[in-house]
């Protein structure tokens, strides 16, 4: 496919100029097109002013969050294509999301991660453990990457030892399933049958001596009387095992390469520990690394834009905390921004459900990391990986100190 | 003397909880992650602050403060 010349009328998240530095493609379209759009991987439209993101996640009636990858391959030949694989509640609308939602958001409130916050601190020490004597360390591959992959495979109830096989599933799911669907129906297909294993091993251990963890919830759930199909179950444990690796590692990271290229930041941090609250709000507004997509069930006009049944509208959150209108000097970073209304966990009845556990690894992460690490710095600028499409963040950060 | 009062609005909370962590006095949230105010809501003197940050923090809008 030719490289895109213009931005408003035919964009491109794959593009490396937009992974690279999104956020100037942003301003240059708020100017002209504020809802851009693209024939590419089928039709789509991206919004990048915050109101009209904000308005699109609380329309549920007319964005349906049936298909929430950004690019789904092959859509271009059938736009109203079923997606591989349904995780509940996140691809849910209501009423199944009101009901499939609310079974889970007791074990992400704030209580429940404050539970597991001592277990993320034990992690990100492990790690620090393993390269603090080298003077240098890949913060992405070393760290960042590992951190909430292993505290969530303690939540969920599932080996640690398998931590290498959660990690390739998210990457070869939801990175390259973009543009290799061939290669990412392998990994769901094993997805598939290890959850439906562990579902079943833990049926088979007698109520009463089950580990209390999201497993067990899940295959204790009863809804009208009737447990949760095993379509179900394996859905919600593929969304909380993967939906919170390369979110949670992107931002570790980012955040990370940010205090790397930014000496004087990452001295006020050190030096201003109180500032930690904003600065780790300030990071999900500036670095947000997810977007999301919605879902175009019928016809409608909307902010004068033609959306046509089977279209996708990409929920541009990241794009929406860069608005100028609803944020003062939108563009720069402000370690202790005070007023934040960002939403680099959505908005509306599909809000992260892990916001709160996300916020506590990145935070933890962060503490850890500057408790144990002298002042570091980026070893290799140029060596620096990003990746984007549905997150992005870096995956190679090389620092030494 | 007037007297500032918070108030969340159940039915747009979202559970973001971005209002306990900035006004832990002021709010607390159930199970269920929605946000409610401690006691009457009444501010008490030198946490004004607190809650108008709760207010321009929540990506819900759902917080609101009157006077009395």
């Amino acid at each position: 496919m030719s490289t895109t010349t213009d931005w408003a009328a035919d964009f491109d998240i794959l593009d490396p100029r937009y992974i690279l530095d999104p956020a100037s493609i942003w301003s240059q379209l708020r100017g002209v097109c504020p809802v851009a759009q693209t024939t590419r991987y089928g039709r789509t439209w991206m919004p990048v002013e915050y109101e009209v993101i904000a308005k699109i996640a609380h329309d549920v009636e007319h964005f349906s969050s049936r298909d929430i990858a950004v690019i789904t391959p092959n859509r271009e030949l059938d736009p109203t294509a079923t997606i591989m694989l349904e995780a509940p509640p996140i691809t849910s609308d209501p009423p199944v999301h009101t009901w499939a939602r609310r079974l889970l958001l007791p074990a992400f409130g704030p209580s429940a991660i404050d539970a597991v916050t001592p277990v993320t601190r034990d992690v990100a020490n492990g790690l620090i453990d393993g390269v603090i004597e080298r003077g240098e360390a890949d913060a992405a591959s070393d760290y960042a990457q590992h951190v909430p992959v292993r505290v969530i495979a303690q939540m969920l109830g599932v080996p640690l030892d398998d931590e290498e096989t959660f990690t390739r599933w998210a990457v070869v799911i939801l990175q390259e399933g973009l543009t290799n669907i061939n290669h990412a129906i392998g990994s769901v297909m094993e997805l598939i049958t290890y959850f439906g294993e562990r579902a079943a091993e833990r049926r088979a251990v007698p109520p009463g001596e089950r580990p209390a963890d999201l497993l067990t919830l899940l295959v204790e759930a009863e809804v009208d009387g009737e447990p949760l199909t095993d379509r179900h179950v394996i859905g919600s444990c593929f969304l909380l095992l993967l939906a919170g690796i390369d979110t949670t590692w992107s931002a570790i990271g980012s955040s990370l390469w940010h205090l790397a290229a930014n000496p004087e930041d990452q001295a006020r941090l050190r030096a201003e520990p109180e500032l930690m609250t904003t600065a780790v709000e300030e990071f999900l507004r500036f670095y947000s690394p997810v977007t999301m997509a919605r879902y175009v069930p019928e016809d409608i006009d909307f902010e004068g834009c033609p959306m046509r049944k089977g279209d996708k509208v990409l929920m541009t959150f990241p794009a929406g905390n860069r608005d100028p209108k609803m944020f003062e000097d939108a563009d720069k970073f402000v370690i202790d921004r005070a007023r934040n209304r960002h939403f680099a966990f959505g908005s509306g009845i599909h809000r992260c459900l892990g916001s709160n556990l996300a916020r506590m690894e990145l935070r933890v992460a962060l503490e850890e990391w500057l408790r144990r690490v002298p002042t570091f710095e980026l070893a290799d600028p140029d060596a620096v990986v990003w990746t984007g499409g549905q997150v992005r963040g870096p995956r190679r950060l090389p620092v030494r100190w | 003397m007037a007297v500032m009062r918070v108030h969340v609005d159940q039915e747009k909370c979202q559970g973001h909880n971005r209002c306990v962590v900035l006004a832990p006095s002021l709010f607390h949230v159930d199970d269920l992650g929605t946000a409610w105010v401690i006691g009457d809501g009444r501010v008490p003197p030198g946490q004004e602050a607190d809650a108008r940050l709760a207010v321009d923090n929540c990506p819900e809008y759902a917080i609101t403060i009157t006077d009395d």
